[in-house]
């Protein structure tokens, strides 16, 4: 456990806390990487549909949006449990995780309902090179936020049982990096697959 | 059920595969029988598999790289017999794809790989000056994934067949339609696996390095193994996601039909060429720069000199680091991107020769005006400075894109990779692990033995890849499992099937060496036997698994820390010993472990109850971990004084 500063924030009052704040800023260097080869070959791959759809016959703008709203909001609302923790109230930094991944949920909900509309329309993963890196590079995403969501309950969980301290405190605030950085993710996603394939 | 099975067989079985099958299951059972009747099963759990000690897990990996590098020989001899005389009918056609696929594969991701990763480990905490890694736990699970995916990979040629479309795998030679065995279902699958736990270890010692370095020890004062290590660790942290994505790209066009790398339906196998290479090329950089390292801790040590430009060659490395990111495409000059893209990476591969020979030079300079004393580490070193620069320039021929339309795919550039990997890494390596083996065992490796194995190697290695430069240029094109006389390449090929010949011999030396040294080397050596400079001689001998009893301290020294202690009396070790807290160990890790090898397994095979099995446990251990609590344990101050006096009384440092 090492030894607690006082005049720092909880999560960062420990030396293990440092090191993994840090290592994790690593990690999210490498998904960047990822996240960024994923970009690279649907740009490579976007106009290679084959005898398949384009992006502009299958997107749809309704689900698209509620699902930038949804996830936009819930990086706003980990960014209020982060804000709780500092404060140290730990019923609203519960509430406020409750209501991210309940928000993380129904994005997943309609990208769910997305994908399944996609396969149904004949735009499904083995269609196009197309389709292939599409579903790829959103499941990919949406793969992160299902993790998002066990992990974040399991926080929940221990917050709820031992109270913030600067165990859950550390485990959090990752939490929230991650969160935040699905969120970037998306805008990317949002901008460059949805928007400039609707143009 | 008869076709539940068949899908297990290999495809195309021969008498050396079932040879090779029937002393792999001899050698597991003796394994057993000898683990279970010393009783040793409680011994390996507590003291090996569970450990956290980053040692420990040091010597793991050291111990895997060796098997491999023999598994790979035999690949390696295995095709030097076939190209030995023309028309040979050694092996057939698939079978020589297949072993020359297994020998790439092996000898780059699980020989070269884990033995830097054994280097990291063992050496990185203890020049820093620190107690253990980051992450204790991460590195006992990086070490079970890599070793997973290393099983995983080593099982294909018993259970359904090895991958045979080449170490790169490039589509569509790789894809159902043409590989039509699992086996490179298991090179997507265990490769995947394995790069996991090579990034664990990549975020593991990036956030070792630039945190958990002793008082006073700048950037600018870390020793050149370490800078190396931080340096490599960070293309590691950048190159793998992009393997990650290319793998489960392959995979999923191989097990769900999906159109990346296909050659219909929109599919680009030229992606596939492009993403492996802007993995594999810094690959190479991840492997050579920590050689480097060790280079430079060697020679500085053997020429009695701190090392000449420590600036430029940290510099070097950096450059070399950006610049591994930028001449992928030299690996497919052919492939039709058209003169403009090529000349640019023609250029930026030619450009990477520029910092590589500052320090050549660097080196050179530090053994001008040194006292040069010539252990076998130091042997390794002297006849690797030739032996490279003739590789370099090589590749600088190679990196000429209008030449290269003559080199490619022939022989020549089999010359010129073999003559940089082995004088350059596995010299290395081979360098590294002697100069180290007391520090680890307690015993010196015998100097005579050692250096003439160096002889042997660096005479097998001449007569096996020098006459390859002259049959490529004449034209023997490189995984043509034969040639007809008529051709003129058979003297060639003889020759190096003579050197492979050597070359086995010498690393057979160096198994003989070290049961030679364990029966006979004395035991009574200090804990500093090569008069050396770095701080990971600073501890006793064994290392205590603490490492320090005090965190040293180098304010006042230079990048040579314990070197100032020994000259100038610089105080490395102030302060008094105080309880020091140490992680416990877990067998978490090796169990998630388990699961991804059951899970990767049934991949392979598209058994899907199996695999989903496999991820729910992989889940289980992890939200098992979450809710752990787990707060390590102390070691109180007069513990570890007592375990200080027995070390000093054994004549250890300090």
């Amino acid at each position: 456990m090492g030894k607690v500063n006082n005049n720092v924030p909880l999560e960062y009052s420990t030396e293990e806390n440092n090191l993994k704040i840090f290592g994790f800023w690593v990690f999210l260097g490498a998904e960047i990487m990822l996240f960024g080869t994923l970009f690279a070959s649907y740009f490579t791959l976007v106009d290679r549909t084959g005898a398949g759809p384009t992006g502009a016959e299958i997107f749809e703008i309704t689900p698209v949006l509620i699902e930038t709203f949804v996830l936009l909001t819930s990086s706003f609302t980990i960014g209020l449990a982060i804000h709780a923790m500092r404060i140290g109230s730990k019923k609203a930094t519960i509430s406020f995780m409750v209501i991210t991944l309940l928000l993380g949920a129904v994005f997943l909900g309609v990208e769910i309902y997305e994908f399944k509309h996609y396969v149904h329309i004949g735009a499904g993963l083995s269609v196009s090179a197309f389709t292939s890196i599409l579903l790829t590079t959103l499941g990919t995403h949406g793969l992160h936020v299902t993790m998002g969501l066990c992990w974040g309950s399991f926080i929940i969980f221990q917050i709820w049982k031992r109270g913030l301290n600067s165990v859950t405190a550390g485990k959090t605030f990752v939490f929230s990096l991650y969160w935040h950085f699905l969120d970037v993710v998306w805008i990317f996603i949002f901008s460059f697959i949805y928007l400039k394939g609707m143009m | 059920m008869k076709e539940f099975f068949a899908q297990f067989a290999i495809p195309h079985p021969s008498l050396l595969i079932y040879i090779a099958m029937a002393s792999i299951v001899f050698g597991t059972i003796a394994l057993v029988a000898v683990v279970t009747y010393f009783k040793l099963w409680g011994y390996l759990w507590r003291e090996w598999i569970t450990t956290v000690d980053h040692k420990k897990i040091g010597i793991m990996y050291l111990i895997t790289a060796l098997v491999m590098l023999f598994r790979g020989g035999v690949d390696a001899v295995m095709l030097r017999m076939q190209l030995a005389v023309p028309e040979n009918t050694f092996l057939e056609a698939q079978h020589y794809n297949e072993v020359f696929t297994t020998h790439g594969v092996v000898m780059i991701l699980f020989m070269a790989m884990p033995f830097i990763t054994f280097f990291f480990n063992f050496l990185v905490p203890l020049q820093i000056g620190a107690r253990d890694v980051a992450f204790p736990r991460l590195n006992n699970l990086a070490f079970w994934l890599f070793f997973m995916g290393m099983g995983l990979f080593n099982i294909s040629f018993v259970i359904g067949g090895s991958p045979d479309s080449g170490w790169t795998s490039y589509f569509p030679l790789a894809g159902n339609e043409f590989s039509t065995s699992v086996g490179t279902n298991y090179y997507m699958i265990a490769l995947q696996i394995a790069g996991l736990g090579t990034l664990m270890t990549g975020i593991n010692f990036i956030t070792t390095i630039m945190k958990m370095r002793a008082p006073g020890m700048t950037l600018f004062k870390m020793p050149m193994f370490t800078w190396s290590a931080l340096i490599a660790n960070l293309i590691i942290v950048f190159a793998f996601p992009v393997l990650t994505v290319a793998l489960a790209m392959g995979t999923m066009d191989r097990l769900f039909a999906t159109n990346f790398f296909t050659t219909v339906n929109g599919g680009m196998d030229m992606l596939w060429a492009n993403l492996f290479w802007v993995w594999g090329h810094p690959e190479v950089y991840i492997l050579i720069l920590p050689a480097f390292g060790i280079f430079s801790e060697v020679i500085s040590t053997f020429a009695r000199r701190n090392l000449y430009g420590y600036t430029s060659m940290v510099w070097s490395m950096i450059v070399i680091s950006v610049f591994s990111f930028a001449v992928w495409t030299h690996h497919f000059f052919t492939m039709g991107q058209g003169a403009f893209t090529n000349s640019i990476f023609s250029i930026t591969t030619m450009a990477i020769a520029i910092p590589t020979g500052v320090k050549i030079f660097n080196w050179l300079f530090t053994l001008y005006k040194g006292k040069i004393e010539m252990t076998t580490p130091m042997l390794y070193a002297m006849h690797f400075i030739p032996l490279f620069t003739l590789g370099g320039v090589t590749g600088v021929m190679l990196a000429m894109s209008a030449a290269d339309y003559q080199y490619h795919n022939t022989m020549f550039l089999v010359a010129h990779f073999h003559n940089v990997i082995i004088p350059g890494v596995v010299y290395a390596m081979l360098a590294g692990l002697t100069f180290y083996w007391p520090k680890m065992f307690g015993f010196m490796l015998n100097e005579k033995i050692g250096k003439a194995t160096v002889w042997v190697m660096s005479i097998g290695f001449v007569l096996a890849f020098i006459p390859m430069y002259i049959t490529g240029l004449d034209g023997q094109a490189r995984r043509m499992y034969t040639y007809s006389d008529a051709t003129g390449f058979s003297f060639l090929n003889m020759v190096s099937f003579v050197g492979a010949g050597i070359m086995t011999v010498s690393f057979i030396m160096i198994v003989w060496n070290i049961w030679y040294s364990f029966k006979n080397s004395p035991r009574d050596i200090s804990s500093d036997p090569w008069n050396a400079r770095g701080l990971e001689w600073a501890t006793h001998t064994p290392i205590p698994h603490y490492n320090f009893a005090i965190t040293p301290d180098v304010t006042d020294a230079s990048e040579e820390a314990f070197w100032d202690s020994k000259k100038k009396g610089t105080q490395l070790f102030k302060g008094k010993i105080e309880d020091i807290h140490m992680p416990n160990n877990s067998g978490q890790t090796f169990v998630m472990s388990v699961f991804f090898f059951i899970a990767g397994f049934a991949f392979v095979f598209s058994m899907w109850y199996l695999a989903i099995f496999g991820l729910i446990g992989i889940l289980a251990c992890m939200a098992y971990r979450s809710l752990e609590d787990d707060h390590g344990y102390h070691i109180h101050a007069h513990e570890v004084e007592e375990d200080e006096k027995k070390h000093a009384q054994k004549g250890g440092a300090k």
